[in-house]
């Protein structure tokens, strides 16, 4: 593996996932511009089959060990850094996501090396690594210079899209085996899966999403009467979870669901990242939000400035209206 | 140091404190307040409460959130307890120490004004951005610090809120027009702080006191005059035990007293049936009816009709108190809400125009009028913005 | 018990963000710190675990510009003692941060023994790694993070920790204490606390002080920031003008075209 562009990529009951493609894509690229071999790096417990997704690499590491049936941080990380002992890659490139996320920071912290995270996008300038990284919310762009033997590098969602990096392909495959001690610290017990709700909203058409502009929980009313206008369901970014207004199984987002409706509504959403990995795939989507420099903008295929308040209800009877007209 | 020493437990140690225990339980303040049959204290009950040291039932009831501060109580209390101006607030801070939760929405708009200076949360570098599109040069006295007449308190919502901005715009050209001699504190200025005075946050008050007598010290003036009606009361009434001796007039009142200059000015006719609502902070509190009136009857082309409830009947908006917040809360309890029951009773004088002197009042009562379907009929105006466009450029 | 919070404080993004000079770093100087969200999360999670357990609560953070006005709204909250790092350079990376908080978790006199470590998941300028996981590390402690939701059993000393998952599915897992766990979310939201409260606690609460133990740089590079600028996004909305009647009625044009009615 020394000198190779190496990808972690995340398995989570029994799936490759989105951001792993993701992530491979960006890898394929860094690789080919630098000239060198792309490594997957898969781990878990009788996992092996899912290496056939991963045909975008050169070649794959598959690790096997009970304790690797789930992704823990900690001993995930143990796990790569045993890899890394005689063999540096020139970079790993870890998905930064709910399943990944602390496990870039700990090779970094043990190999000694520097980690940068946040990254949206890598160049190659002279043969050496740029890492493009989206900070502060969204608001600022750092260029970083990847230095460290490997460059860990975490990755955002979204870096490219992930039908080019999942190829099913047979590739070669290495086996290789770790120590590892469980301490017995950390045991997941138990998945709680979100109460089924009375809709799926990854088969709605239309989402009407509301965020923190939405202000107060009773003003959801204003977005279902829109959502009903547009034959759609209302759904919403985290912060409008965790204050209770809506149920869990309405989320969208990093920790929600991954949506790809006809149309997106975004309404008082600012845009941070983890919302956003959630319904960029959306083929339509409009944002109204007060502020122009809300992320949610960049992403939004067209934008209103305004209040959300008063710009819903006449949307909504608007949209009534012209509905009724129609049929 | 405390701004307010008298506490409840202080109090009777206070004229003002013994003069609440002279309460007669009449109940008029009950009669009056225009929550007062949702609440399940109204100050009749909450004095008799206290008598039966009993006060703890009254703080753990969210009875309070319904007291909107219009001093409508106050001003009809036989005895003259200053009910709105004293007891409230203090029941009111206790009632936030006893809530399990806060209303979201209330909760935020006070962490926004102790942090930003605004319960929007804006940020305070914008807070003077609506200067570049007055049309008329403002001063800022961080830029020029040379002395001024007048310091104009512009205030948060005629700052950051578009309809607001329409008012300082209009303030602005008519300053001008009158050849004023005013600066404004720019990004500066901070929230008086009467909305958390009168809305359970004395020590909220008491920060932006401190903040704003700080600044206000940096410059040298003759006079305030500020676009809202509660930050003039904060000056008026709490200020002084800091030191605010200051000339202080509120817009309205103030341009009433150029209405010699000010009239050849007004030469656009609007042909306007006007009917005006009295705010609490203004009328009520402290009885400017004649002013804004005069300023009306200055318009060529207006006419003016009183609602059924004027001067010291005038039935609050439902923004004070907190309430500016607590839409939603008052919403979810079933509670009619204020600008609602007012905008009623201004439509049915068959007036073009509802015409307001406080920056809470245009945002209210245009929301009303959109909700209850008469955004058509009839349309709010502050008087600075009416007497801006009936005075052609 | 003692449950200790680590916080650390963040450019507040409500205002607008300046570039400083070198065009390498953000400008500080004008710039409003607000407490990183999910730390503010960290602190309303040990709150309640306290009125649960009748734990004792520290929390720690790294002198930083505003630091005070957080750490004294959380003795104003309920935290027992509070506590910051001085004698370190301004500017620390999270690595730094984290090598800094955990020399003196370690070694300062009546800090240890700690039973339950929290902080927040993630914060905005978390560009050279996550506190939670290097503070775990530094102390041989266990590390989970994307916490929303903790339960602790004293006698047994171990805590029930939820971690989120994508499509709203959550993990619950037995952890052994002392362990540091990164919040995602409190089970409620951040309390209010009155700013009477605050401003008595500024009079009567006080702001130990622990002395940065010698910063061990760890011998690697430090962040190579070439360059930072305002985030130019690839792509923009075309954005819709007008008063709330115009742009629905363009909006509805749109919708029409996509067949969406």
């Amino acid at each position: 593996m020394t000198g190779n562009v190496c990808v972690f990529a995340e398995q989570w009951r029994g799936q490759i996932s989105e951001a792993t493609y993701e992530t491979l894509a960006l890898g394929r690229e860094v690789a080919d511009k630098l000239g060198a071999p792309l490594t997957a790096i898969l781990t878990g417990c009788n996992s092996r089959n899912l290496v056939r997704s991963l045909g975008v690499a050169d070649s794959v590491v598959y690790v096997d060990h009970p304790l690797l049936a789930e992704i823990l941080p900690q001993t995930c990380a143990a796990a790569l850094v045993q890899l890394f002992l005689n063999t540096r890659p020139l970079a790993l490139l870890v998905p930064l996501t709910n399943i990944s996320l602390g496990i870039g920071t700990l090779v970094g912290a043990r190999l000694g090396v520097p980690v940068i995270n946040f990254c949206k996008d890598i160049q190659v300038a002279g043969g050496r690594l740029e890492a493009r990284c989206v900070m502060y919310g969204g608001k600022i762009e750092a260029t970083v210079g990847a230095t460290g033997d490997p460059a860990v590098l975490g990755i955002w969602p979204g870096a490219r899209p992930a039908e080019k990096g999942h190829i099913e392909r047979a590739v070669p495959v290495t086996d290789a085996a770790v120590v590892l001690e469980d301490a017995e610290a950390i045991r997941l017990s138990k998945y709680i899966e979100p109460e089924a709700g009375d809709v799926d909203l990854t088969k709605q058409d239309v989402l009407v999403a509301v965020g923190r502009g939405i202000q107060d929980r009773g003003n959801l009313g204003l977005a279902e009467e829109l959502a009903k206008a547009l034959g759609g369901a209302v759904c919403g970014s985290r912060p409008v979870i965790d204050q209770g207004w809506l149920p869990l199984s309405r989320q969208i987002g990093k920790s929600g669901l991954t949506v790809r409706p006809k149309l997106y509504v975004a309404l008082g959403i600012s845009g941070a990242p983890e919302h956003v990995e959630g319904m960029k795939g959306a083929d339509l989507i409009v944002a109204v939000n007060s502020d122009p420099h809300a992320p949610i903008f960049n992403v939004a295929h067209y934008g209103i400035v305004g209040d959300v308040l008063d710009t819903l209800p006449v949307l909504t009877s608007m949209v009534e209206a012209r509905r009724a007209h129609v049929t | 140091m405390s701004a307010c020493p008298v506490t409840l437990e202080t109090l009777p140690r206070y004229p003002e404190g013994t003069e609440i225990l002279t309460c007669l339980q009449c109940g008029v303040c009950a009669g009056t307040c225009p929550y007062g049959e949702v609440m399940d204290y109204p100050p009749r009950r909450m004095i008799a409460m206290m008598r039966a040291g009993m006060l703890e039932k009254v703080f753990t009831s969210d009875s309070l959130l319904a007291c909107v501060a219009c001093y409508a109580c106050m001003a009809k209390c036989p005895r003259g307890i200053r009910l709105t101006e004293i007891l409230l607030p203090l029941m009111k801070e206790q009632t936030l120490a006893h809530l399990p939760e806060l209303p979201g929405e209330l909760q935020k708009a006070l962490q926004n004004t102790l942090r930003y200076g605004n319960p929007m949360g804006e940020p305070s570098r914008k807070r003077a951005a609506w200067v570049k599109s007055a049309g008329v040069p403002i001063r800022i006295f961080a830029e020029d610090r040379k002395p001024a007449d007048v310091l104009w308190f512009v205030e948060c919502y005629t700052s950051y809120y578009p309809r607001g901005q329409d008012n300082s715009r209009a303030t602005a050209r008519l300053f001008h027009a009158l050849e004023i001699d005013f600066a404004i504190l720019g990004n500066e200025e901070k929230c008086a702080g009467e909305c958390g005075r009168l809305t359970w946050e004395p020590g909220l008050f008491e920060t932006l006191m401190d903040y704003n007598m700080a600044v206000f010290q940096k410059y040298q003036f003759n006079r305030v005059v500020t676009s809202c009606p509660h930050a003039h009361n904060a000056f008026k009434n709490r200020y002084p035990v800091l030191g605010f001796n200051w000339g202080l007039e509120h817009v309205t009142p103030f341009l009433a007293k150029y209405l010699a200059r000010l009239k050849p000015l007004l030469t656009r006719k609007l042909p306007y049936t006007v009917t005006y609502h009295d705010s609490c902070c203004l009328g009520r509190q402290n009885e400017f009816y004649q002013a804004p009136r005069q300023l009306l009857a200055a318009i060529p082309g207006v006419k003016s009709i009183e609602m059924v409830h004027n001067r010291v009947n005038a039935i609050c908006c439902g923004g004070g108190g907190g309430g500016m917040w607590l839409d939603t809360y008052f919403k979810a309890k079933g509670y009619e809400r204020l600008s609602e029951r007012r905008v009623r009773e201004a439509v049915a004088t068959g007036a073009d125009v509802l015409a307001v002197s406080c920056p809470y009042e245009v945002s209210r009562f245009e929301d009303a009028l959109k909700v209850l379907g008469y955004d058509k009929r009839m349309m709010v105006r502050d008087v600075t913005e009416l007497l801006a466009e009936a005075m052609e450029e | 018990m003692h449950i200790l919070v680590l916080l650390k404080m963040v450019p507040d993004v409500v205002e607008d963000l300046e570039i400083a000079s070198g065009g390498t770093a953000l400008d500080l100087d004008c710039q409003r710190m607000i407490l990183s969200e999910s730390d503010d999360h960290a602190l309303e999670q040990a709150l309640l675990l306290k009125e649960r357990h009748g734990a004792k609560l520290t929390v720690l953070a790294v002198d930083a510009a505003e630091v005070d006005d957080a750490l004294f709204t959380a003795a104003a909250k309920g935290a027992d003692r509070v506590m910051k790092i001085v004698g370190s350079d301004a500017g620390l990376t999270t690595r730094q941060a984290a090598r800094v908080l955990s020399q003196t978790i370690a070694e300062e006199p009546g800090l240890m023994p700690v039973d339950l470590i929290l902080t927040g998941v993630q914060a905005i300028d978390d560009l050279d790694g996550l506190i939670a996981p290097l503070v775990a590390d530094e102390l041989h402690m266990p590390y989970l993070g994307i916490i929303t939701g903790i339960a602790l059993d004293v006698s047994s000393d171990t805590a029930r920790a939820i971690k989120e998952y994508p499509s709203g599915v959550r993990g619950e897992f037995q952890i052994q204490l002392p362990a540091v766990l990164g919040i995602q979310a409190a089970e409620k939201p951040p309390r209010y606390v009155p700013v009477a409260k605050i401003r008595a606690a500024m009079k009567t609460v006080k702001i130990e002080c622990a002395q940065v133990l010698t910063l061990a740089d760890g011998g690697w590079p430090a962040v190579n920031v070439l360059e930072m600028k305002q985030n130019e996004p690839a792509g923009h909305a075309e954005m819709l003008e007008g008063a709330p009647a115009q742009v629905s009625a363009r909006l509805c044009e749109i919708l029409a075209g996509r067949g969406l009615f």
